[in-house]
């Protein structure tokens, strides 16, 4: 598609071009099994390795604490499974309301399907996770804290390693669903309380299909996939060895970029919000804009509705999401701007804009240019906000 | 991305018939802002010939709700009203080469608008109007779901949250909509026996039975409704039939707590308590 303006990172990303060349050769001629006694897929496990040491160089950790999966789902889903296994005397979970399905669906059927006990802790009208409310729901019983790092729908950054340190006080594990936030924030877990964190490749540049999960050295682990003895008998299934290279180049890619992804890409963001709040009337940012990721902005636009606004932003090739119920095929809007109180009138019309390093001033100009109109239009149709 | 046919997307990026009519004979408005969609209909009629001489409107909603709302004003004009109130919604959406199944019940908000604007114009009560509330997060009542059921041969409640919305929200529904699909296709009911309500009883009830009554009402029916939404609620007060409630989290600055309250809070009560309750909110 000619003259796309992709401002939908959050959802997924382009693979960076290094990132194809590194993996192609995997995908072509070294097609070796890396678990093979000969030269030819032993050679295939170093590359392997060499994937492994750049994502701990990524994370602060060491590549010992690495192990590949297949998603940032498997990486969640194996976490805190793993904590209930290692941890049986302790039937209770704490999450947030904001938590991506991945870990959101997990948490409640766990809750529908064996009777754990679940606390969600909720947020603030600006997204900020209740401290107060998480401090009191983490008990003795608490087998697992699952907090994300940045929320996706509104990039929203939430305190996690005090939340892990109150987390190790009483005895519990600590995960955290850092898919949104790896590569836009410095991490660093070599002294954190940080048990697992879950990353997933497609929002960093690499392609779907590979994510990885961080275990801190000395946490008991049980492992999802059961079989043969790859990732140190830790993940079975023979490695996805394209996309775990891709993974590992993606890594140093966005390490690289981190200063970037906080100054220009950020610039970009904080423009195009500054001029949609200048240009449209009844507009209005969703989240704590003072501790959130520097590639995120979600603006509400009153009296009209998320899908009619992205489906005119599309005819012009723009491309973003929404937390408005149709867009989904649900009726209710985001459970997250409904956690944060936002009011439904205002989460309808809610859009979601979300950066890369790929994004250029000509991006924002495109939008600037083409939405205060669209939202105009739409609210010539709307019936409400009328003077 | 929404699979829309070709006159979806025409109707919905050209919409046609935008606006309000000057002192219409007739007007409805159907749906609202919190529920995420909402259609004003208003039309002229010749009164001699009961024809449409001219429709517009206006429409808060997705893609599919502005092409319906635009498609129904294409087809009425020029109908006699008798003609016009034959419509059903599946016209509505063959008129528009068919929508996805999800978003079927923006074409029953085209054909309820139309339904309504009819019947106001004529002085004539709605059933679907009337009926009693059944989805209370869309405002959806047994009649409407009952139409939907009917018209469509509907047998599950998926499909009938797509038709109508109604089960579509909360979700405290489901079993009310599952009955009134086993009534319809005269199904023996598999839901459990409902106890039959306090209210229904004939001796009054003691101050204390009441209180605990009440008491027991929202914490079983009402606080769990209100926490899926991040809300919640306190009992300040019970003064004989008064009970003064505080609506707590995100109930405490919704713009539709009134409505929670009056609807949802003080029916509960009376259905399941004592008739006479009024609620009363304090901050």
């Amino acid at each position: 598609m000619p003259n796309v303006v992709y401002l939908d990172n959050n959802a997924t990303t382009a693979v960076a071009p290094e990132v194809l060349e590194a993996m192609l050769p995997y995908l072509r001629e070294s097609y070796g099994n890396p678990s093979s006694i000969h030269t030819f897929g032993g050679l295939v496990m170093n590359r392997i390795s060499e994937a492994r040491e750049a994502l701990a160089r990524l994370l602060g950790a060491h590549p010992s604490e690495i192990i590949f999966t297949s998603c940032g789902t498997e990486s969640d889903s194996t976490a805190i499974l793993s904590a209930l296994a290692t941890l049986p005397d302790r039937r209770h979970v704490v999450t947030t309301r904001v938590e991506h399905p991945a870990v959101r669906t997990l948490c409640r059927h766990l809750h529908d399907t064996q009777g754990l006990r679940l606390t969600e802790v909720g947020v603030d009208h600006q997204g900020r996770l209740d401290m107060d409310q998480y401090r009191a729901a983490v008990d003795d019983e608490t087998a697992v804290a699952s907090v994300m790092w940045a929320n996706n729908e509104t990039g929203v950054i939430f305190p996690v390693e005090e939340c892990a340190a109150i987390a190790r006080d009483h005895g519990a594990l600590f995960h955290t669903d850092a898919v949104q936030a790896v590569g836009k924030v410095p991490i660093n877990l070599a002294n954190s309380a940080i048990d697992f964190l879950s990353l997933s490749g497609h929002k960093l540049h690499a392609p779907k299909g590979v994510g990885a999960l961080f275990v801190r050295r000395g946490t008991r682990f049980s492992p999802f996939l059961l079989g043969g003895h790859q990732e140190s008998n830790r993940r079975a299934g023979t490695e996805a060895v394209p996309n775990l290279v891709a993974l590992g180049r993606a890594a140093d890619l966005v390490l690289a970029n981190l200063d970037k992804e906080n100054t220009a890409v950020a610039a970009l963001r904080d423009r195009l919000e500054r001029e949609l709040l200048a240009r449209c009337p009844d507009a209005k940012v969703n989240g704590d804009s003072a501790h959130r990721l520097p590639n995120t902005t979600n603006i509400s636009f009153e009296f009209i509705e998320g899908e009619a606004i992205l489906l005119l932003l599309d005819q012009h090739g723009i491309c973003a999401s929404s937390g408005s119920a149709c867009t989904t095929g649900s009726l209710e809007p985001s459970h997250v701007l409904r956690a944060m109180g936002v009011p439904f009138t205002a989460a309808h019309g809610s859009i979601r804009f979300s950066f890369s390093i790929y994004n250029t001033a000509a991006d924002v100009d495109k939008v600037i240019e083409v939405l205060p109109g669209i939202v105009r239009r739409l609210r010539e149709i709307s019936p409400f906000g009328r003077k | 991305m929404w699979d829309y046919s070709e006159k979806v997307k025409d109707h919905f990026l050209h919409p046609r018939n935008v606006g309000e009519i000057e002192n219409p004979d007739a007007v409805a408005e159907v749906g609202n802002i919190t529920c995420g969609d909402a259609l004003k209909l208003t039309l002229r009629i010749d009164k001699a010939t009961q024809r449409i001489l001219d429709a517009r409107f206006q429409t808060f909603g997705c893609a599919s709700a502005i092409a319906s709302s635009s498609a129904v004003t294409e087809m009425i004009k020029g109908m006699t009203l008798d003609q016009a109130a034959k419509l059903s919604n599946d016209d509505i959406a063959d008129f528009l080469q068919g929508l996805p199944e999800a978003k079927m019940h923006c074409s029953v908000m085209g054909m309820e608008a139309l339904e309504k604007a009819i019947a106001a114009y004529r002085h004539e009560t709605l059933a679907v109007a009337e009926g009693t509330v059944v989805c209370r997060c869309f405002g959806v009542t047994d009649q409407l779901i009952e139409k939907v059921i009917r018209e469509h041969g509907l047998t599950t409640i998926e499909q009938v949250t797509h038709y109508c919305k109604a089960g579509g929200g909360c979700g405290g529904c489901h079993k009310e909509i599952q009955k009134i699909i086993d009534h319809v296709n005269a199904k023996p009911a598999t839901g459990k026996a409902v106890a039959a309500s306090p209210a229904a009883q004939k001796r009054p009830l003691t101050n204390l039975e009441r209180v605990k009554r009440i008491e027991e009402v929202v914490e079983r029916e009402i606080r769990p409704w209100l926490r899926n939404d991040g809300g919640d609620i306190e009992i300040i007060d019970i003064d004989r039939a008064k009970v003064t409630v505080a609506l707590r989290g995100t109930c405490s600055n919704c713009r539709v707590s009134q409505f929670t309250l009056k609807s949802v809070v003080e029916q509960k009560l009376r259905e399941l308590v004592d008739e006479t309750i009024h609620v009363e909110q304090v901050a």
